[in-house]
């Protein structure tokens, strides 16, 4: 399991390297191009041809999502909990989204599973899944609001995050978490958000262990967050402070993802 | 050069005694009218490509005439549009209040004078002689426009930030119900904006009203 869980992470990183690549021969090109044309971005504003492909634009968009990321922050309050509801109104069945089809939904080894936990932490150990199930666990009936637009109504059960952070030791004056996934998947989220008391660190799902297609073994619940910010299979978590991006992130959603 | 100046006011002779005039619509009104139309074309065809992620009702919008190529694209749009939309609306409805152009221009408004300037529209009878009073149906319509955007935005913070708005949240009927308030206010002001454009080729005067401020 872990050879294909490294196998995964090699293919990843190839694809990111690749990825940038690409990007950075694309945005030479463009940039020369935009050196001759400059002057038509305001006129392809005016006449709405392919405005969206536009560079300058496309910056300018860019720039705006960083000053939401700083005005969400602003917005953010920590005391401020996400409405909770009965179970009678939990979504049954709760949907499945992932970046790929379900059928697709790694199935992880509950028995050499390890959470890893890396950055600025001053106890690195490793995490067993029965150890995880030893922490205080609380409970969670929450919306999850897909960035989509759908909303579901879900049950969830596992380790307040503060409390986990308090174990790992955690530099809670550092700027990010991030979530690395056994899927491929990551993204990353700031510290406030991850010691607000609704965020958790999440091994059930209505009563039961946590199934596959909802993130077996492990996911970060955070009610306070678009679904893209609620990572599924975690395999590693680490405290820095140093932008770690995300999948979707990267690809031009917005970075805080707040609800 | 003042020989070049008088050349030109030679040449258009009326366009001096235009300008002592006052205008129609003042400047700010002109301004803020545009760069409304702007934030609010954006954030409908970005709005569009938002819906089609997740459509509310059993159609979606043709991905030609949305905005932003994709999710991402359009919500990035839609997030910057709206701070456009919001900050011109606030500067509209501030200089609305300061100037008292509000109380003059859209009241007093009564239904009984509404329907009969309906009927008159509807026999085509319904005069747009003096473009710096508007009729009771215009006045209703500008109206509705106004507090149908109030609605969006306000119905848009609750889809953007529903923890963070609770109460707003609450008033509104929750998230979802919020999704579907966006949704009709949107459709409400498409209704508005088509029937604007109609009236606009109707009376081409209020064009120019609208631009050139006479």
């Amino acid at each position: 399991m872990n050879k294909q869980m490294k196998s995964l992470e090699t293919n990843v990183n190839a694809d990111l390297i690749i990825k940038e690549a690409e990007s950075l021969v694309g945005r030479f090109n463009r940039r020369h191009f935009l050196k001759q044309f400059a002057t038509l971005g305001g006129l392809s504003l005016l006449t709405g041809c392919s405005i969206s492909n536009n560079d300058s634009v496309e910056k300018l968009l860019g720039q705006v999502s960083r000053f939401n990321d700083k005005a969400q922050a602003w917005l953010f309050d920590p005391n401020k909990l996400a409405p909770t509801y009965s179970e009678a109104l939990i979504t049954r069945p709760f949907p499945f989204n992932a970046f790929y089809s379900e059928d697709k939904v790694p199935q992880v080894d509950a028995t050499d599973f390890l959470l890893e936990v890396s950055g600025r932490v001053s106890n690195h150990k490793s995490w067993t899944l029965a150890e995880l199930q030893a922490l205080p666990q609380v409970e969670q009936i929450t919306r999850h609001i897909c960035v989509e637009g759908w909303s579901a109504i879900g049950r969830w059960q596992g380790v307040p995050f503060s409390e986990f952070l308090k174990r790992i030791g955690a530099d809670t004056s550092a700027k990010y978490v991030a979530f690395y996934c056994v899927d491929g998947y990551f993204t990353s989220i700031d510290m406030a958000t991850a010691l607000h008391p609704q965020t958790q660190l999440t091994l059930g799902f209505d009563g039961q262990p946590l199934p596959a297609r909802y993130g077996f073994p492990l996911k970060v619940r955070i009610p306070t967050k678009l679904g893209y910010k609620n990572p599924k299979h975690v395999r590693a978590i680490q405290i820095t402070n140093i932008y770690p991006g995300g999948y979707w992130e990267n690809q031009g959603y917005n970075w805080f993802g707040g609800s | 050069m003042s020989g070049s100046l008088s050349g030109i006011s030679d040449l258009e002779p009326k366009s001096t005694t235009k300008i002592k005039s006052p205008a129609i619509h003042p400047v700010w009104l002109r301004l803020t009218h545009w760069v409304n139309a702007l934030a609010v074309l954006i954030m409908i065809g970005s709005g569009w490509r938002i819906y089609n992620a997740s459509p509310l009702f059993g159609f979606s919008f043709p991905n030609d005439i949305t905005l932003g190529g994709w999710l991402g694209g359009a919500l990035d749009w839609h997030f910057a549009a709206m701070w456009i939309l919001v900050a011109n609306g606030l500067i509209y409805l501030l200089f609305n209040g300061v100037s008292r152009r509000f109380w003059h221009k859209f009241f007093p408004l009564s239904p009984r004078a509404v329907w009969t300037d309906i009927k008159a529209a509807l026999r085509g009878r319904l005069s747009h002689a003096d473009a710096r009073r508007y009729n009771s149906v215009q006045k209703t319509a500008y109206l509705f426009a106004v507090l149908d955007l109030v609605l969006l935005v306000l119905s848009g913070l609750v889809l953007w930030k529903s923890v963070q708005f609770p109460i707003l949240a609450f008033l509104l009927g929750g998230y979802e119900t919020a999704r579907y308030v966006h949704f009709f206010s949107m459709a409400f002001l498409v209704g508005f904006i088509a029937i604007h454009l109609l009236m606009v080729l109707l009376v081409p005067r209020s064009l120019l009203a609208m631009t050139r401020g006479r």
